[in-house]
């Protein structure tokens, strides 16, 4: 059977999705992660952290609490529930990282935990640099047009 | 209005994402992939800076903004450091984010046993 033509008929046997219900339960729990983002944030530049510099401790903070409720175990929940309210915030790209790494370790340090660490961050951070890649070399060599 | 915008705008930015994905049944990865390379665009064509400065954490915490600091990065550094920039820019400004991920994803596989 044609890929295309099997993806069709298993679209017809998968039951339909509740798009609507997903999609409030991913923007309650993704507004709830960027609220707390933003809690991190506003706290950091509290003590006297830039509009400038605040950024990579931030990521650094929401991170770290994606990896801790990883290695707990709740951020699967959040992430059934939530689906990409739990995926698309930088916690989700944590989670990414963290689940893999902890699920695979079993495979060894090597080949499981080292190289799966990236099963989803790799694809990401590829194709997020070879777009800035491109960018980059248009602004670059737009850089007397745009400031 | 910070937190509130934070909160509407970045749950709007995943619902998007997860409409997206349910109406296409693509793979959440693809739909991440399609996320950072969406923030890239937009920071190029220097839109996502003004909606940054906005939504606060709404736009830079949600992946997109993970791809906008990529490109943020390089187009900072052009003045500076030319060429070079487009290469090692983007590293610059998300790399304690990613290094953040991989240390801890490393400890954890380390110290926190799979569960069954």
């Amino acid at each position: 059977m044609e890929k295309k033509e099997y993806q069709k008929r298993a679209r017809q046997v998968e039951p339909p999705r509740p798009v609507a219900r997903n999609a409030f339960w991913a923007f309650l729990i993704g507004g709830a992660i960027c609220l707390v983002g933003q809690g991190v944030q506003t706290a950091l530049q509290g003590v006297g952290y830039s509009e400038e510099t605040v950024k990579a401790p931030t990521a650094v903070i929401m991170v770290f609490l994606g990896a801790l409720f990883t290695a707990t175990g709740l951020y699967d929940r959040l992430t059934v529930l939530g689906g990409m309210g739990a995926s698309l915030p930088i916690t989700g790209f944590s989670n990414a990282v963290v689940a893999p790494a902890i699920e695979f370790r079993n495979e060894g340090a090597v080949m499981g935990t080292g190289a799966r660490i990236f099963q989803v961050a790799g694809p990401v951070i590829a194709y997020g640099l070879f777009a800035a890649f491109i960018v980059g070399i248009v602004r670059f060599a737009l850089r007397g047009v745009l400031s | 209005m910070t937190f509130l915008m934070a909160f509407l705008i970045g749950g709007a930015l995943c619902m998007i994402a997860q409409i997206v994905m349910d109406l296409t049944r693509l793979t959440p990865a693809h739909i991440l992939v399609g996320g950072v390379v969406m923030g890239v665009i937009l920071g190029g064509i220097g839109i996502y800076e003004p909606f940054a400065k906005f939504a606060g954490a709404g736009a830079t915490i949600p992946l997109p903004g993970f791809g906008y600091s990529m490109v943020a990065g390089i187009i900072k550094e052009i003045p500076k450091e030319g060429w070079v920039s487009v290469f090692s820019g983007a590293f610059k400004a998300t790399g304690a984010g990613i290094k953040a991920a991989l240390i801890f994803g490393v400890l954890a596989a380390f110290f926190v046993r799979a569960r069954a």
